[in-house]
């Protein structure tokens, strides 16, 4: 399931901008545990941003995005009250969707 | 959104200026863009998600008694949390005692909630894949005191003995390696690796200091509370452990709260 | 249903088809994302040239359409957290991905900008070291890039 993330989407102008914060390990699989072992790769892969049953922002991201991860962009189209959707799934199959309402600039 | 502070780094525009060159020029312009990188950090603060997370945990009824925290008095009455941080610690009468925002969420989860002390008490500091409930409440509480003047009280007599005890503690040498806070944290620019060090007996870094924690911290992926940030520097001066919520851990963070009086309150914030 | 979503599949499976997809109503955005396949090809890469490849160009041009604006720092005092941000005026920029040179991986992210979507991201990476960055950008089916040295104070990867 994962934790909540931290969604704000805001006018700005025309435009709706987008911050996001997810909560999540982002282990590279590279990191060795207090005992020596390998700490497995444990990542989001798979991000997609909804608005109005369009997709505004997707990505693929590998193990380098950092721990708890940030994105900040802009689309056009969106109005105060309207919903934008964050889901993300990670390289175990679990996954989490949020969504805000755009509040006023 | 918080503004980092300029940088008191000499020591680090030493180190840096070995690794990036040397000569006045590249010193400041290496201070100039860890500054920038520092600034970079403030939006998007990932402390956020364990203040929503803190706010969650405030309002939902937990623990055997199936109650929230929203009766719990942090010292401007029963459930205000707005501004309570920037006035703890201070004396609480239903507990006897000094009482500072850490010790204070476990006498509520205690004699709200139905948690004993122990359960109460079992993960006060995250570590990897296991957040901490309690930083997640230090996280939120602290928050709503966002821009509010740190203002701790030394009304009552067992404040200012709270203070004076905190005050002997900074400055009480001991350990294997005869140290004290102030030993670190008693004269400009000392550091650690790379690391500047505030002179806590200056109002200006006092100020800055105790009004930046909790943070998030970079390096551990963790929110790390005021109570986190006491201890971690005991383990660092080789002393005894410093047990969460104790006295001692109260009366340090009555003599640095109370020396950031004046200062508005910026955290939870980030650092490296 | 099942037989829609394979015939969608084999349409491609790209991004565009999807979205397609689920403006169509034929997909929930969740399936849509499950199905999405995560191109492990590419984030496998352990260069500027082969992630270019495996992201499906020949290769691509430095232009100064593709920038790093603000906040993307000279010096990260982290490397565990590294914010960069890409701009593209580019017409007809579909993705912006970033990569790090001296990563054991290539590829940190790739972000699909739709049409109505500014191109522009903001985010945050890791860098075990210092290194050079790309921002590399497809627009009408080819790539573009910028290149920038950001120095690092404390390795990203080890813990």
């Amino acid at each position: 399931m994962g934790e909540p993330m931290r969604i704000r989407a805001q006018m700005a102008g025309d435009k709706v901008e987008v911050r996001v914060l997810m909560s999540h390990e982002m282990e590279t699989g590279q990191r060795k545990d207090g005992g020596g072992n390998i700490v497995p790769a444990w990542f989001i892969q798979n991000i997609a941003v909804m608005h109005g049953g369009q997709t505004v922002l997707s990505a693929q991201w590998g193990p380098a995005v950092a721990k708890n991860p940030f994105m900040h962009f802009r689309f056009a189209g969106g109005r105060v009250g309207e919903k934008v959707s964050v889901t993300w799934t990670d390289n175990r199959g679990d996954k989490r969707t949020d969504e805000v309402a755009i509040t006023a600039g | 959104m918080t503004r980092p502070h300029k940088p008191v780094v000499a020591a680090l525009l030493f180190a840096a200026g070995l690794l990036f060159g040397t000569g006045a020029h590249s010193q400041d312009s290496t201070a100039k863009a860890l500054q920038e990188y520092r600034d970079a950090l403030q939006d998007g603060n990932p402390a956020e998600l364990w203040e929503i997370k803190g706010e969650d945990m405030w309002q939902q009824p937990r623990g055997p008694n199936k109650v929230s925290m929203e009766k719990c008095d942090l010292g401007l009455g029963p459930g205000v949390v707005k501004g309570a941080y920037a006035r703890l610690p201070k004396y609480f009468k239903d507990t006897d005692r000094v009482d500072d925002l850490e010790s204070r969420l476990v006498h509520c989860m205690v004699s709200l909630q139905g948690y004993t002390r122990a359960e109460a008490t079992r993960r006060v500091f995250g570590g990897p894949g296991a957040a901490a409930d309690m930083e997640a409440l230090v996280a939120y509480v602290s928050s709503q005191s966002k821009g509010v003047k740190m203002n701790v009280a030394l009304a009552h007599p067992r404040e200012r003995e709270a203070y004076q005890m905190g005050q002997k503690l900074f400055y009480y040498r001991g350990g294997p390696h005869d140290f004290a806070c102030a030993t670190c944290h008693g004269e400009d620019n000392k550091r650690i690796r790379l690391q500047d060090l505030p002179n806590l007996t200056s109002k200006k870094d006092a100020q800055r200091a105790y009004t930046t924690w909790p943070a998030y911290r970079v390096s551990q992926g963790e929110l790390r509370s005021f109570q986190w940030r006491l201890y971690d520097c005991f383990r660092q001066q080789r002393f005894p452990e410093l047990l969460f919520g104790s006295d001692a851990s109260v009366a340090l963070t009555m003599f640095l709260a109370r020396n950031a009086n004046g200062a508005a309150f910026a955290a939870p914030a980030i650092k490296r | 249903m099942n037989s829609v979503r394979r015939e969608v599949l084999k349409a491609g499976g790209g991004v565009t088809v999807m979205a397609l997809a689920v403006s169509a109503g034929l997909l929930r955005p969740e399936e849509a994302l499950a199905q999405a396949a995560w191109n492990k090809a590419a984030f496998e890469t352990r260069s500027f040239a082969d992630t270019v490849k495996a992201l499906g160009g020949a290769a691509a041009v430095e232009n100064p359409g593709v920038r790093f604006a603000s906040p993307t720092p000279e010096i990260a005092e982290n490397g565990a957290l590294v914010p960069v941000t890409v701009t593209s005026s580019i017409p007809k920029t579909e993705s912006i991905a970033i990569l790090v040179e001296k990563n054991p991986n290539t590829l940190a992210a790739n972000f699909v900008v739709p049409n109505g979507t500014e191109p522009f991201i903001s985010t945050r990476v890791k860098m075990g070291q210092t290194s050079d960055i790309y921002a590399l950008v497809k627009a009408d089916g080819r790539y573009y890039y910028a290149k920038k040295e950001i120095k690092v104070t404390i390795g990203g990867c080890g813990g």
